[in-house]
């Protein structure tokens, strides 16, 4: 289903995150701008504790800003009360996560109805919309198995069917190729690349992983909480990019070729 | 999320079977506390609710039945003189000494009445009848106290106090608050057995019946203007007297019903922990939710339909059980009451139960941070 809404679905300005517990102050996000538009799949890049996931986190209301402003669709959720977050989740975001989150006591189908019911879809309703998520996916053959009988990959694509149960406008994952093989992290890669493109929707996503760099729009990479440097459109650049001329960026792509020399990862 | 309540709740066999045992562990063992008070509570009144009296005149003082003290019959006359006395009759209850076949004595209580008053017979006499009491010296007493007693069939012997009686009929399930079994006579006869000194011309009760159109209440003020020194009680209220007295004066029924709310804390403490515990298991799947944009009221309703879950088969295994159990106790010195009213109360308990221990998990889920999906 396509999202005729065009430009920005996500305008964030100047964010930042304190964590604070008790006297001690730990800043994840130094005033970070960003904006991302209909149909554009933007990577989330940078070392362990740079401010990815909690930059993901804000920008899927699951946290608040300390500072700064952010624009969902057009809406200002900052200024929401903390009630009304649910409902722009549910509205707006879809979530992908590296370790899926299915629901191990339910089905595929279940899965995905689950994510309906708590929109409001449920019965019949539901069980014709799920089968249409997962066959949007290629996996309605599989609708009837549990988790625990699909391969990882499979499961990932059951979480995409999950995330898109309310048609949102933006898709967030973390680190959703990390647990896969090569064909399966390609297979998913495509996937929210597809539902980017064709779909309309303003897709971010959190890795590590090299493999998934020419299938973004845009790179945005962080460190330290701050946005360090930004590529548009990498494509088949990326291997010799400027990007990974950062130490931690080259740090991570070694890492990968490493291992996919030992035959563990591809 | 009702799929997924039942769901979480099935998945694992072994723990939702442990939900259960506690479940219905603490209903039965609920049921037959109370079962057990309401089956005390009606020994001790018994002969009062089957009366057929609507009032009850006693001697001055006395509070409760089993303690009953002799008046004279003057009494009964100004009681049968009262307008809107339908008919009064003498009744006796004193202690007295049961001599077994075999030289064994036992305590007992004997009860004595006019046969075919209508007012203050045993009923349920499965063996016999009332009116067999008129032959001489002869007595009914309760299959259910047929080997305390010495007795097994009708014509069998005994001594009540030196006298002679012959056993000429059972009844069946009138059992005695005291370890004295009931014993019925005829008035006369009971005098005999329990007081061989007192006259006929004296009375320990006095069972009224109001005429037709005449109000219980309204007589028993005309009968406490007319008579002095004695207690006018409808039959509800000596009733009521009698029960609160050794339920709670004694302490016999508080010590019942502090096992029965042992039960229930013992039942929410169970379950809490299984709830709980299975709430903790899917925590992340609660956060996962929450991420999804669940509300907490939403994740409530997950968390109160599986404990309403386990309250419905928890009492429905726990009815089963405890239908045994109460079957059982029919046929024992301590009957255990289980009225519709007690049974339908039970399913609300087991709710409620279900659903304060289920308030620990929900306190747990709305405390939940969504952020923890990012989390490894």
């Amino acid at each position: 289903m396509r999202h005729e809404q065009a430009g920005e679905m996500i305008r964030a300005k100047g964010l930042s995150k304190i964590y604070r517990e008790g006297k001690t102050e730990l800043r994840a996000l130094h005033g970070v701008d960003l904006d991302v538009r209909a149909g554009e799949l933007t990577l989330l890049m940078g070392p362990s504790g740079s401010g990815k996931t909690t930059l993901l986190s804000i920008l899927g209301c699951i946290l608040r800003a300390t500072e700064g402003k952010l624009e969902l669709l057009g809406e200002d959720v900052g200024a929401l009360p903390e009630s009304e977050l649910p409902r722009i989740r549910r509205e707006a975001i879809g979530f992908v996560f590296q370790g899926f989150n299915l629901f191990p006591t339910l089905t595929a189908l279940e899965n995905v109805e689950l994510s309906l019911d708590v929109r409001g879809t449920r019965g019949a309703a539901a069980k014709k919309r799920a089968g249409e998520l997962l066959n949007e996916v290629g996996l309605l053959e599989k609708a009837q198995s549990f988790p625990a009988d699909l391969s990882g990959g499979q499961k990932q694509r059951v979480a995409i069917a999950r995330a898109l149960a309310g048609n949102p406008p933006i898709l967030l994952a973390d680190e959703p190729t990390a647990a896969l093989d090569s064909t399966s992290g390609r297979t998913v890669i495509e996937l929210l690349q597809r539902l980017a493109r064709e779909d309309g929707r303003a897709v971010v996503i959190v890795t590590h992983d090299p493999r998934v760099l020419t299938f973004g729009n845009r790179i945005i990479y962080l460190e330290d909480g701050r946005i360090l440097k930004e590529e548009k459109n990498p494509g088949n650049r990326v291997e010799e990019a400027a990007f990974l001329e950062l130490p931690a960026a080259r740090m991570i792509s070694n890492q990968f070729s490493t291992v996919g020399e030992k035959g563990a990862r591809p | 999320m009702g799929l997924l309540a039942r769901r979480n709740l099935f998945h694992d066999k072994v723990r939702f079977a442990v939900t259960l045992t506690g479940i219905v562990f603490a209903l039965v063992l609920i049921i037959i506390q109370f079962g057990l008070f309401l089956g005390f509570t009606s020994t001790t009144s018994n002969n009062i609710d089957h009366s057929g009296a609507d009032l009850w005149v006693v001697f001055h003082g006395v509070g409760y039945f089993d303690t009953g003290r002799n008046f004279s019959e003057r009494k009964f006359y100004q009681v049968l003189s009262t307008p809107g006395v339908e008919r009064a009759e003498k009744y006796m209850q004193a202690f007295g000494r049961w001599k077994r076949p075999d030289g064994r004595e036992e305590n007992v209580q004997v009860i004595g009445f006019h046969p075919g008053s209508g007012l203050g017979e045993p009923w349920n006499v499965v063996q016999g009848s009332t009116a067999d009491l008129r032959q001489e010296d002869s007595v009914l007493v309760d299959e259910l106290y047929r080997e305390k007693l010495g007795v097994q069939k009708i014509g069998d012997r005994v001594e009540i106090g030196d006298h002679r009686a012959r056993v000429v009929g059972f009844t069946r399930g009138i059992r005695s608050f005291t370890t004295s079994p009931f014993v019925y006579a005829t008035f006369k006869n009971s005098l005999d057995y329990t007081n061989p000194t007192s006259t006929e011309d004296q009375t320990a009760y006095i069972l009224v019946k109001a005429a037709t159109g005449v109000a219980p209440k309204e007589l028993k003020r005309r009968l406490n203007r007319r008579l002095r020194d004695v207690d006018v009680y409808t039959t509800a209220e000596f009733s009521t007297k009698t029960r609160f007295y050794w339920m709670f004066t004694t302490g016999a029924g508080l010590a019942v019903l502090t096992a029965a709310l042992m039960g229930l804390i013992v039942g929410v403490a169970v379950v809490a922990q299984t709830i709980y515990a299975a709430t903790m298991d899917h925590i992340r799947e609660y956060g996962t939710l929450k991420a999804m944009g669940a509300t907490n009221r939403y994740l409530y309703r997950v968390l109160i339909e599986q404990a309403v879950w386990s309250a419905v088969l928890g009492y429905g295994l726990a009815m089963v059980v405890a239908h045994f159990i109460v079957q059982g106790s029919e046929k024992g010195g301590a009957v255990i009451l289980m009225p519709w009213s007690m049974s339908a109360g039970m399913l609300v308990l087991a709710g409620v139960m279900c659903i304060a221990a289920a308030l620990v998990s929900i306190n747990k889920v709305t405390k939940i941070d969504p952020a923890m999906v990012f989390r490894g």
